[in-house]
């Protein structure tokens, strides 16, 4: 409650609110004081008062062997983990907690931490939390208290920075892959602001705006965005503004995306090494995708390619067969972690392809992994063909 | 900053003295900073392989994901990070990270918020910073 008391006070509220759910990502290892802080509220005898998930931890539990970090990090990684489930999480290690059936209602407070769950959660379900990170997501948990502060008051969720999309062709406003490249752009530009993006078209899917905010939320500090016609919010643009005027405006170009897009790779190297999807953790629609893009055909030897996702949609993906055709093309299915906050990908030279503006922004400091962005397309076609495929089509101009 | 003095608002309080370092854009400490090294690690960061270690940290605000609480803490717990942050804007994500360090081990690192133009005029050199419970002055020792 002291911790509670202390954000609230530097957050300037002067009243606390209660919360219906909380989200915890103090569960991966940072460091000694991670477990620290854990065991200090398990040995106080604390249990969370409200429904609480669990973002990733270091281990794959279900396959602890696929673990190649340092023993005793990874025996500290399990006990953190352990240490949330006794304080009464349940033990959901997903950061895509709105994938999960029981999800927040629209204008519900709720305490998420993880920057890409936050932004969903205000963004696309129209529940209100603030940018809530490590100890006082539990700190929340167990006191089902926030302040009443940032974006749980309406007036702070007014969008502020305009992005136009009317320059940028139709064709590629369908594609997924325009939309984590999209986020980047928005999170660079926008920084600290509520975007407002005008000109998505109405059939935005969940997981491109799931990518999109994942992505503004890695290069900039975005924990909301409207999306006009498409998130619930901005059923108009005046609506998205809260009647006021925007602050700033931006044309979108093909040109300004492209140049993201390319900012997205650091490997030069021509050798693909590995694929990496499902950041945030792949939801049961992604995995469609990909069984219809593998179409059969098998992971070439010496690619490893691995999908994250939450054991909520593994049990799915299980129960219609996927998993085992997933497996029998070469392909590992990982949950409860992401492999770029853990080791797992075996070393090698060569480039690591993914489809995600997320992974790409934080694996080369993290893993020490060279990236190569690209669309899933891209990443299933290359893994097959074991070597790096672009398709040339994909995008406009070039 | 008015000839060698500011006020802010504290976000926590302590009291700290030391070099103080500007970074230009915002840093995520979760992926962007070592808290074994102490070092920026963030490639895309203009001041990459900068070290924060016993400096005062000056900078706009944090970025990215909401794990840099646990990087900051961890750093405190261990001396390698900064004696002190001055924000230009709030930062609940690092303002809580510097809360559990000294619940958890009475290492202080205090937070303080400053103005544009006062934060705008921070450069390098030594800096005091007293933060109580609700103001907070910085000054450069005479």
């Amino acid at each position: 409650m002291r911790i509670v008391l202390g954000l609230a006070r530097a957050m300037g509220a002067d009243r606390l609110l209660d919360v219906r759910s909380a989200h915890v990502d103090g569960c991966l290892y940072q460091g000694q004081v991670s477990l620290d802080f854990a065991e200090r509220l398990v040995d106080g005898g604390a249990r969370v008062a409200i429904p609480t998930t669990l973002n990733v931890g270091a281990l794959d539990l279900l396959h602890p062997e696929r673990y190649r970090g340092d023993h005793e990090a990874g025996e500290r990684g399990r006990r953190l983990m352990e240490a949330y489930v006794s304080l009464g999480c349940r033990p959901t290690w997903t950061c895509a907690p709105y994938q999960l059936p029981a999800r927040p209602s629209f204008g519900e407070h709720v305490a998420w931490a993880e920057s890409n769950a936050i932004v969903f959660a205000n963004s696309v379900l129209g529940a209100r939390t603030e940018r809530y990170g490590d100890f006082i997501d539990i700190c929340a948990a167990i006191t089902g208290r926030a302040p009443d502060a940032g974006l749980h008051r309406a007036e702070k969720r007014r969008g502020e920075i305009v992005f136009r999309m009317s320059g940028v062709p139709e064709r590629l406003l369908r594609e997924d892959v325009l939309f984590p490249v999209l986020g980047h752009l928005v999170g660079k530009r926008a920084g600290t602001m509520v975007p407002v993006l005008e000109g998505l078209p109405p059939a935005t899917t969940e997981d491109q705006l799931k990518a999109l905010g994942a992505a503004a939320a890695s290069s900039g500090s975005v924990a909301l965005f409207h999306a006009v016609g498409v998130t619930p919010e901005a059923p108009s643009l005046y609506a998205a503004l809260g009647g006021r005027r925007p602050g700033h405006e931006v044309e979108v170009t093909t040109r300004d995306l492209v140049r993201v897009r390319d900012s997205l790779s650091t490997g030069t190297s021509s050798r693909l090494r590995a694929v990496s999807i499902g950041t945030p953790h792949a939801s049961l629609a992604e995995f469609e995708k990909l069984i219809h893009l593998l179409a059969e055909s098998r992971v070439r030897a010496g690619v490893e390619f691995f999908v994250s996702t939450g054991r909520h949609i593994l049990r799915q993906i299980e129960d219609r067969g996927w998993l085992l055709a997933l497996e029998e093309a070469g392909v590992r299915v990982v949950t409860d972690t992401c492999t770029y906050v853990t080791p797992m990908i075996p070393p090698g030279t060569g480039v690591v392809m993914t489809n995600s503006a997320k992974w790409a922004h934080y694996a080369p400091a993290n893993i020490g992994a060279e990236v190569l962005f690209a669309s899933t397309a891209e990443c299933v076609r290359s893994a097959v063909l074991g070597t790096i495929w672009r398709d040339p089509e994909l995008w406009p101009g070039e | 900053m008015n000839e060698d003095r500011a006020e802010g608002r504290t976000l926590v309080p302590g009291w700290a003295s030391g070099a103080a370092i500007v970074l230009e854009e915002p840093l995520s400490f979760w992926g962007g900073f070592d808290p074994v090294t102490g070092a920026v690690v963030d490639p895309n960061h203009p001041q990459a392989g900068a070290v924060l270690t016993n400096r005062v940290l000056v900078l706009p605000s944090g970025r990215g994901s909401s794990s840099s609480s646990s990087v900051l803490a961890e750093a405190i717990r261990r001396g390698t990070g900064p004696r002190a942050l001055l924000l230009r804007h709030p930062d609940p994500i690092l303002a809580v990270g510097a809360m559990v360090a000294a619940e958890l081990y009475g290492r202080s690192c205090p937070v303080v918020v400053l103005g544009a133009e006062d934060h705008d005029a921070l450069g390098e050199g030594v800096l005091e910073v007293e933060a109580g419970p609700h103001r907070a002055v910085v000054r450069t020792p005479s």
